[in-house]
């Protein structure tokens, strides 16, 4: 079923202007860890999951479904047990420099201001200063936060930092961002804006788009494509085609074509007796 | 850390009414009172035990007596020597003792290996007494200020090594984990997460060793000196001018006071971004 939907490219979006070919490539992936003298734990079981260049996919599931697991897997910082992760046809061995990558909770460094927040993977990275200041200071523009550049972290709320670290991976313009709950700790309203800002943002940079939730209607909304994973052992349970049309708009929520996805993507929780909402 | 969240989460949710606002601002003026009224009460009882109970000056000056010694001894050429010797011995010994605590701790916070084979003798040097040691570094370092300074760092090094290695080992993980995913290398997390998050401990570790250096300072003056307030206390007891020695063990502990503060005073400005509440630091004495 996944491979048949990874020959499948988005239909819309800015993805349409590039050849339809796997950008990131999962195939046999698990991984197994041990916990403190515990047994061991399958946390993901034979994944096999391709991602389009451009494209926007979202991993719905259960907490301990492993879909974090799997997104640091990707991310470099955690190795697996077996399979092939390939990236642009090469194999991941660790962190990559064409990744941006944001957490549930924004993990600003409070002793740096906003923007030198911004600049981390850009100095980590030895860019061009001036060039990636500049850059830093397009993106806070981008999101609404100009003027807060030399504010620090404390001064700003749940969602303005969230924002801050959407900026931090997207200042060296990587070509894939991981984004792992980003909007979990979120309230409902800002929830929502965030979902049209990542939209417009996914939109204007051309990035690919990895993006873990627990959110069954978010994970709709935003996606081209959704991975459904069941729990532990986390597998792929489905991949689900998207086809509502972009843009996308909060109006979407109400329409019957949102609603079939939603409930389809429910019914496999239902019948696994998990239910993560 | 736990608690810092609670403090700011409730500052910002319920911002404190003016009621108990006010109830704050009440409490603090009524400490600002009381303080100085214990200390005039505790002075002026001792200046009428030691005047109702006819007690000699050379066993228990009354304050007033050690007042005008104060005086004295402040406005004396001597003095001004003897303060500039001591004082110069406590910020060479702290400022020694301080910069190797804290490379020394880095190195053994940065390696595992170092942590297993050096930190125990660290830690085992910590537990001799060091006015025990102190007549040895005289005898092999002399009578003037280089073994006062040695007395001096070793008291003020551990407070801030052990603060160090604590510091280096509080970084967050999610912190670290960002840093990595960015490719940074070691170097750089400790430079840009690690040796940030490890200075609010640190610098209760200089708080502590600051305290610790005037210690140091006047144990090596007693073991053997040629000047300094610790000397000066020495003379004095032996011509029995008690009075002369309370005065200076007020400027001893003004120079403490001193030091405190201008730990502090540095500390506000480094780490502007860190609570007071937010520090877990290891008090080592």
């Amino acid at each position: 079923m996944t491979s048949a939907a990874a020959t499948l490219a988005p239909c819309t979006g800015p993805a349409v202007k590039r050849p339809a070919m796997p950008w990131v490539s999962i195939s046999r992936l698990e991984k197994r860890y041990r916990t403190h003298g515990q047994a061991e734990i399958h946390a993901l079981q034979d994944i096999n999951l391709s991602i389009e260049r451009g494209s926007l996919v979202t991993i719905v599931g259960p907490s301990g479904c492993g879909k974090s697991t799997l997104l640091r897997i990707l991310a470099g910082i955690l190795p697996r047990s077996s399979g092939e992760v390939l990236m642009d046809d090469r194999s991941v061995v660790g962190p990559s420099r064409d990744l941006g990558l944001v957490f549930q909770s924004p993990v600003l460094l409070p002793w740096r201001t906003i923007l030198a927040n911004v600049s981390v993977p850009a100095e980590i990275q030895r860019l061009d200063r001036n060039k990636a200041e500049r850059r830093a200071r397009a993106l806070l523009a981008m999101v609404g936060l100009s003027g807060f550049e030399d504010r620090y972290p404390s001064e700003l709320s749940g969602g303005m930092a969230q924002r801050v670290g959407i900026c931090r991976a997207l200042v060296h313009e990587p070509s894939l961002l991981l984004m792992d709950e980003p909007f979990g700790a979120l309230d409902a309203m800002t929830r929502e804006t965030m979902n049209l800002e990542l939209l417009r943002i996914w939109r204007e940079q051309q990035i690919t788009v990895l993006l873990v939730t627990h959110s069954i209607p978010e994970a709709v909304f935003l996606a081209d494509r959704v991975v459904v994973m069941t729990p532990r052992p986390g597998r792929v349970a489905e991949v689900l085609h998207i086809d509502l049309p972009r843009p996308r708009t909060l109006a979407m929520f109400n329409t019957p074509e949102f609603g079939r996805h939603v409930s389809a993507i429910r019914r496999h929780f239902q019948a696994t007796g998990k239910l993560d909402e | 850390m736990s608690d810092a969240v609670i403090k700011t989460a409730h500052r910002t949710t319920s911002p404190d009414s003016a009621e108990d606002r006010s109830n704050k601002r009440s409490d603090w003026r009524l400490s600002r009172l009381v303080s100085p009224v214990f200390l005039i009460c505790l002075l002026a009882s001792w200046e009428g035990f030691v005047r109702g109970m006819g007690i000699p000056a050379i066993v228990l000056p009354p304050p007033s007596g050690v007042a005008a010694a104060l005086l004295g001894e402040i406005s004396s050429i001597s003095f001004a020597r003897n303060f500039s010797v001591t004082l110069a011995e406590i910020i060479a010994g702290f400022g020694v003792g301080s910069v190797l605590g804290i490379v020394l701790g880095i190195l053994i916070g940065q390696s595992s290996f170092l942590e297993r084979t050096l930190y125990p003798y660290v830690v085992a040097f910590q537990t001799v007494p060091k006015v025990a040691i102190a007549p040895i570094v005289v005898i092999w370092f002399g009578y003037g200020l280089s073994s006062k300074i040695i007395i001096t760092a070793m008291i003020a090094f551990f407070p801030v090594i052990a603060n160090t290695i604590v510091g280096l080992r509080s970084a967050p993980q999610d912190q670290v984990e960002m840093l990595q995913a960015y490719t940074a290398s070691p170097w750089q997390i400790f430079r840009m997460v690690r040796f940030p998050q490890a200075l609010p401990f640190i610098f209760v570790g200089f708080d502590v060793a600051a305290v610790l250096a005037v210690i140091g300072a006047i144990v090596g003056e007693f073991v053997g000196a040629k000047a300094g307030l610790g000397f000066l206390i020495l003379q004095k007891n032996l011509t029995f001018d008690m009075a002369g020695v309370f005065a200076i063990l007020i400027v001893l502990s003004l120079i403490g006071v001193g030091l405190h503060g201008l730990v502090e005073l540095v500390r506000r400005r480094v780490l502007f971004w860190s609570s007071r509440a937010e520090d877990k630091p290891l008090n080592v004495p």
